[in-house]
């Protein structure tokens, strides 16, 4: 390879570890799992190749450059060179897993037509030698074309090996089509591309084989991505290129797949040894319990309420420690500066504000950890197989799993998770319900209103009202978001029956210290990202709910029977007139206005409505107690009439509101990038806070009167 | 004569005789072929998907795909 900075996309089949290399390369920590479609953007990252910085791009995961599927398309886009204006790649890594060396190769041969060098990366050969398989690199190379390597992507020795390999290897586009052996395909080919392609599209010259062929054995138009005129005019020659195939008696949905699998059986032939493995692997055996019609949807049901148990209560002693730290460094500073505004704007705002949030990192760490290993074995694809009948009958899709799933993290990746789902209608349902599942930003909220106001008493033995209410609450939220996809598919019925063919992977132990690092990581960007918002609104709330001061004399005038001067001074603040404008239409929820302020907060992110409370307060408890946030909600009483703020029916309530509001505007975000439009997201964001609203009214009407 | 794979119920190994229908260019393009060797594994707990084996890979078919595929006897 020249000395010249290049562009180096990753590409290969589905969980292939095209992300292992890719990270291994350019050291940054993309997602691993063993799961089909993990990555489904285009990653850019770069690695020092031979003494020279070069591009990397990880790309999403695809069987045929002919897609089907949001993520597959990503990737054919990138590699032709109409993605997002980027130029397309200079060299490809085709990484290919040996195990299935004839199906990985089928995409390579794609490649091959595309006019772009590529390196034919063998990989997983760890898997290969336990299985006996053995590859003559030699041979195939020879056979193919282009230049071959074997490596194991997790061996750090293999990546420095490949690095090598590339710097020195010799690069030539291969010429395209060289599988193609049969006239008739070649004639309908030039057809389309000379009739059609070059007068009516933009499509690169280099792409222009793998166009017509895709438009050949599709027969239609519809999931091209670029715009043209003449749609009869085209749908017409691609009539006749089909024509040219059937009187020659081949079928145009066939043909060319039939012409690559020979070309590939005469390149591995002589290049390739296996045993016909027919003995039950450790998969079969463990499938046979996980996929098993009774175990099965038993073990996925309590695998999730292990995960709610683990969050719930495993993490409670890391929490009792950190809110511990907060409570002494927040009463150190108090005391270490002098008393006046600056002491009461870090204590009050940002270190309330902050510590409020950062005592969920322990629940946050455990359900990633959670989540991480269900994906880095290879679970989430047979829960995906049990659970896509019962799927299907609520207007979701199999697919669907492993995005609500990681709903239960962030809603954020599990929308883009939901390009792995190929129709558009099961597509958006999984989106439109995702933001149901309870996200780790709602488990502050949760976890403080139950520790607060549901008793910790024990019920049937081993549970507790608390551990109850919060399973509950998880429960409610995937119950919502059945329920609603239920109703969604009511509204848009279903032609067909959507296709879902889905690899299932050989079950993998997790990689600890990816596991390990992944939920760093994560737990990082959760107290840097939740800080950055909570800190800068804990400052402008301590400001508007500070400011204006109150002097003796207005106090001893106006303020309620025993309300103390804080309390008074807040409920004349700029913050506190204004939540009580809006009280009026959030007390049948059974809200007061400060809860108000919080709801407002929180519409930026859920999380915030922790911090928000903290600040506020804050400001209204006296400098010298300082007690935990939980027991100033429930010593919280009304000046006016003396009654404690919060009844059981207001926590509920409120916890019923979050669990079902769109309170996040990432989501929002999220969702219109996703959709390409601003119908869905609005759609969103008005059923899910009406819905909420509705439900928080009858939750507190009906608590409140029991 | 030959069945369909949507047809068959008890796990075993067939060889695929012709691939037809929406999907045959998916399932050819996985190396689901003519001639190949395929293991019905398993069923879902619902009946569909069915779980199968092609080139030691397995994958999940719904029934509108199994129905694509038939299988010698
Ligand atoms: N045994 C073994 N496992 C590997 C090797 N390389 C990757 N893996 C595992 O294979 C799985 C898939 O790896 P990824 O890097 O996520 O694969 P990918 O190609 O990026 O997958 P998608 O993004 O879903 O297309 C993970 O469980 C990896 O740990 C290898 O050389 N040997
Ligand atoms: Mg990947």
């Amino acid at each position: 390879m020249e000395q010249t900075p290049k562009t180096i996309a990753l590409v290969g089949n589905p969980n292939t570890g095209k992300s292992t290399v890719f990270n291994a390369l350019t050291g940054l920590r993309q997602k691993i799992a063993n799961y089909p479609g993990i990555t489904v953007e285009r990653k850019v990252g770069t690695s020092i190749i031979g003494g020279v910085l070069h591009q990397i791009i990880d790309l999403p995961g695809a069987y045929s450059l002919n897609y089907k599927k949001l993520d597959e398309r990503i990737a054919y886009q990138a590699l032709i060179g109409s993605y997002e204006h980027e130029e397309k790649p200079d060299l490809v890594l085709a990484v290919v897993d040996v195990t299935n060396l004839d199906r990985n190769l089928f995409l390579v041969s794609q490649l091959l037509d595309l006019e772009i060098p590529v390196i034919l990366v063998l990989n997983m050969m760890d898997v290969a030698e336990q299985k006996q398989i053995t590859i003559n690199e030699q041979i195939l190379s020879e056979n193919l074309g282009i230049p071959v390597i074997s490596i194991s992507a997790k061996k750090r020795e293999d990546i420095e090996r490949l690095k090598q390999f590339v710097a020195k290897a010799e690069l030539s586009p291969p010429s395209p089509l060289a599988w193609l052996d049969s006239f008739q395909l070649r004639q309908a080919l030039g057809k389309v591309k000379k009739e059609w392609i070059q007068p009516h599209t933009n499509i690169p010259e280099s792409a222009q084989h793998t166009e017509a062929l895709r438009l050949i054995s599709e027969g239609n138009f519809e999931y091209v991505f670029y715009t043209f005129e003449e749609q009869e005019k085209g749908l017409k020659v691609i009539e006749q290129a089909r024509e040219i195939l059937e009187q020659a008696g081949e079928n145009p949905m066939a043909t060319e797949v039939l012409q690559r699998y020979d070309f590939i059986d005469r390149c591995t032939k002589d290049a390739t040894q296996q045993n016909t493995d027919t003995s039950l692997s450790i998969t079969d055996r463990i499938d046979s319990v996980v996929t098993h019609k009774v175990f099965g949807p038993i073990i996925f049901t309590s695998i999730l309420l292990l995960m709610f148990q683990a969050i719930f209560s495993w993490a409670t002693p890391f929490m009792d420690f950190i809110d511990l730290i907060f409570i002494e460094t927040g009463n150190w500073v108090a005391n270490a500066l002098p008393p006046g505004i600056l002491n009461d704007l870090l204590v009050e705002g940002v270190i309330a504000g902050l510590g409020g949030v950062v005592i969920f990192l322990p629940q946050i760490v455990f359900l990633f950890f959670f989540i991480y290993i269900l994906e880095g074995t290879g679970y989430m694809a047979r829960a995906a197989f049990v659970m896509d009948g019962f799927m299907t009958k609520v207007g979701l899709h199999g697919r669907s799993v492993v995005p609500l799933m990681s709903g239960f993290a962030c809603a954020i990746p599990g929308i883009m998770a939901a390009r792995t789902i190929e129709n558009w209608r099961d597509r958006i349902i999984t989106i439109m319900v995702l933001p149901f599942m309870a996200c780790s930003a709602r488990l502050p909220v949760y976890a403080l209103l139950i520790a607060a106001f549901i008793p910790a008493t024990p019920v049937l033995g081993i549970f507790t009202y608390q551990g109850i209410t919060f399973f509950g609450l998880y429960i409610f939220g995937i119950v919502m978001a059945l329920l609603a996809a239920a109703v969604m598919k009511w509204f848009f019925p279903s032609g067909q029956q959507t296709p879902f063919i889905m690899e299932l992977p050989a079950y993998k132990l997790p990689k600890w210290d990816v596991v390990f690092k992944n939920v760093a990581d994560r737990g990082w960007i959760f107290v840097k990202e939740a800080g950055k918002i909570i800190v800068a609104i804990s400052i402008v709330l301590w400001f508007l709910a500070s400011f204006p001061g109150v002097d003796q004399q207005e106090y001893d005038q106006n303020a309620y029977e025993g309300e103390t001067i804080e309390s008074y001074q807040l409920r004349n603040s700029f913050a506190g007139k204004f939540g009580q404008i809006i009280e009026p239409t959030i007390e049948p929820l059974g809200f007061d206005w400060k809860i108000g302020i919080g709801l407002l907060t929180s519409f930026a992110a859920r999380e915030v409505m922790v911090g928000t409370l903290n600040t506020i307060y804050s400001i209204e408890g006296s400098d010298e107690d300082i007690v935990t946030l939980k027991e100033k909600l429930i010593n919280d009483t009304d000046p006016e009439t003396g009654q404690p703020i919060y009844s059981i029916a207001t926590a509920l309530s409120l916890m019923v509101f979050f669990a079902l509001a769109m309170q996040c505007m990432s989501t929002i975000a999220i969702v219109r990038r996703e959709t390409n439009s601003w119908k869905w997201p609005t759609a969103m964001f008005v059923y899910m806070s009406a819905l909420a609203y509705v439900c928080s009214l009858i939750t507190f009407q009906v608590g409140s009167n029991l | 004569m030959s069945t369909k794979l949507s047809n068959i119920t008890k796990p075993g190994a067939y060889q695929i005789r012709t691939i037809t229908g929406a999907e045959t260019t998916r399932l050819m393009e996985m190396g689901i072929l003519p001639g190949i060797r395929l293991e019905m594994i398993r069923k879902a707990p619902t009946g569909f998907p069915i779980e199968i084996k092609v080139r030691n890979s397995f994958y999940t078919l719904r029934k509108s795909e199994a129905e694509c595929i038939e299988l010698e006897n």
